[in-house]
């Protein structure tokens, strides 16, 4: 008798609760457009906020609103928007991919150090601390904080510096912001001949503390039929939509600071 | 519980002297699984605080009220976890529909304490120590508010590991273990306090 009890009491239990589950789940029923998870499923997911939204899910309800672009998902890529603006039923004018470079090559033994860092592993706390360890005050610290910011793994630590995988990288531009000294730069990838320094100090002083130093001699500029190259603030920079990736500069470069990839 | 002395008292027991993580070893798996963030933590932590209070006294209603008077108390555990299933369940509809702030805010918390032994742990211990309807809500409450600051402890510690030099060996769960093991030993300081 005990065991039919036992049975009753523990069916009747569960029979109760499912009626109220299933009377919950009707009379607390919320409309969600059903757009929100179909735009979720197009996004990076990786929830890298670089959208300035809380996570995907936030972004994928505030385009189904019309409060966000919907090209506003840099690690979706050009499929993704093209997939969202499907949904939307919107026409969106296709962006060129970005990718994050390293505007830097002072490796370890390249970069003069200033001194042995050995606290806290951060770039923001290493930076602060007398100038850097590194001499160059432009220099990447390499001790990742980029990194860490980084939701694609694209990111690795080499030799001292960073190194973006172009491959993985998603243009998200979290790594951007992480860095202490604007190290990394969004680049279009199509761009790849690069200078990779960003030291603004006059030729003597850049070249005193690293030997890949950029020392705006100007001699790219010269070589440079298509006049895409600046020399300004005591370094080169290479505009990228005058530049045709003939290569010229990095030929001449005394400091072979202008890499082709 | 009949002065406010009493309360208090009870709350710091619940609290220090048997935290639910440090002396009585339940709810470990969140506490690892979840502390890896102070501010999922913290989430973490107060979507336990809600399920713990509303499960005691649902628990404990069940218990005096059908158990009991059938004789059958021997079921409890397994109308305990029906319980606090459908309770979890239960409310997750209703902070969808009522507060969607606090409903993001907890996000995938709630439904994932289903399965924390800490809200069975607490209902079984009511159960066992006979406590009153409303002993049994604070304990709820005041277990569950000791493992909040139990996981946010430890979620800075782990915060602080991360970026420390830890020999390879010990990288990752090893560490976390002997900081949750070290972090125990100083709890038990908080014995004979009350």
């Amino acid at each position: 008798m005990t065991i039919l009890y036992a049975g009753l009491l523990l069916g009747a239990l569960g029979i109760i609760f499912g009626g109220v589950l299933t009377f919950a789940s009707k009379k607390f029923h919320v409309e969600v457009d059903e757009r929100v998870g179909k735009v979720r499923e197009c996004l990076g997911g990786a929830n890298c906020g670089a959208c300035g939204y809380p996570g995907c899910d936030g972004f994928a309800a505030a385009v189904v609103k019309g409060e966000a672009p919907i090209n506003g998902c840099a690690p979706a890529g050009e499929k993704g928007v093209k997939a969202i603006a499907a949904i939307m039923g919107q026409e969106v004018a296709t962006s060129e991919k970005m990718v994050a470079r390293v505007l830097c090559q002072g490796e370890n033994g390249i970069a003069k150090e200033r001194y042995a860092y050995d606290g806290y592993q951060s770039c923001a706390t290493a930076a602060g601390l007398a100038g850097g360890p590194k001499d160059c005050r432009f220099a990447c610290l390499g001790l990742g904080d980029c990194m860490d910011k980084c939701a694609f793994g694209a990111i690795s630590m080499k030799d001292g510096i960073a190194h973006v995988d172009p491959e993985k990288c998603t243009a998200c531009g979290a790594c951007v912001k992480a860095c202490p000294r604007s190290v990394l730069k969004l680049l279009p990838l199509s761009s790849n001949v690069i200078v990779r320094c960003r030291n603004s100090d006059v030729a003597r002083v850049a070249r005193a503390v690293c030997m890949d130093a950029c020392i705006g001699c100007g001699r790219c500029k010269k070589e440079c039929q298509y006049e895409a190259i600046t020399v300004e603030g005591g370094f080169a920079r290479i505009n990228p939509d005058k530049c045709t990736r003939c290569g010229a500069c990095a030929a001449v470069c005394p400091c072979k600071c202008i890499t082709i990839d | 519980m009949s002065s406010i002395t009493d309360v208090l008292l009870f709350m710091v027991s619940c609290i220090l002297t048997n935290n639910f993580i440090f002396s009585r070893f339940l709810g470990c798996c969140p506490f690892l699984g979840v502390s890896s963030k102070v501010e999922t933590s913290v989430s973490m932590g107060l979507a336990v605080t809600f399920v713990m209070t509303i499960a005691s006294l649902f628990c404990w209603l069940i218990y005096n009220f059908l158990l009991i008077p059938m004789g059958l108390t021997y079921m409890s555990t397994i109308s305990f976890i029906l319980v606090i299933a459908a309770l979890v369940q239960f409310v997750e509809m209703f902070l969808k529909k009522s507060s969607p702030t606090l409903y993001s805010a907890l996000g995938i918390y709630l439904p994932l304490i289903t399965t924390n032994c800490a809200v069975l742990g607490v209902a079984t211990l009511n159960m066992n120590s006979s406590y009153g309807l409303l002993q049994s809500v604070l304990n709820g409450t005041f277990s569950a508010l000791g493992f909040l600051l139990a996981i946010v402890l430890m979620a800075g510690v782990r915060e602080r590991l991360e970026s420390s030099k830890i020999p390879a060996c010990m990288k990752g769960f090893p560490i976390t273990l002997v900081s949750a093991g070290l972090m125990a030993v100083a709890f038990m300081g908080f014995s004979g306090l009350v």
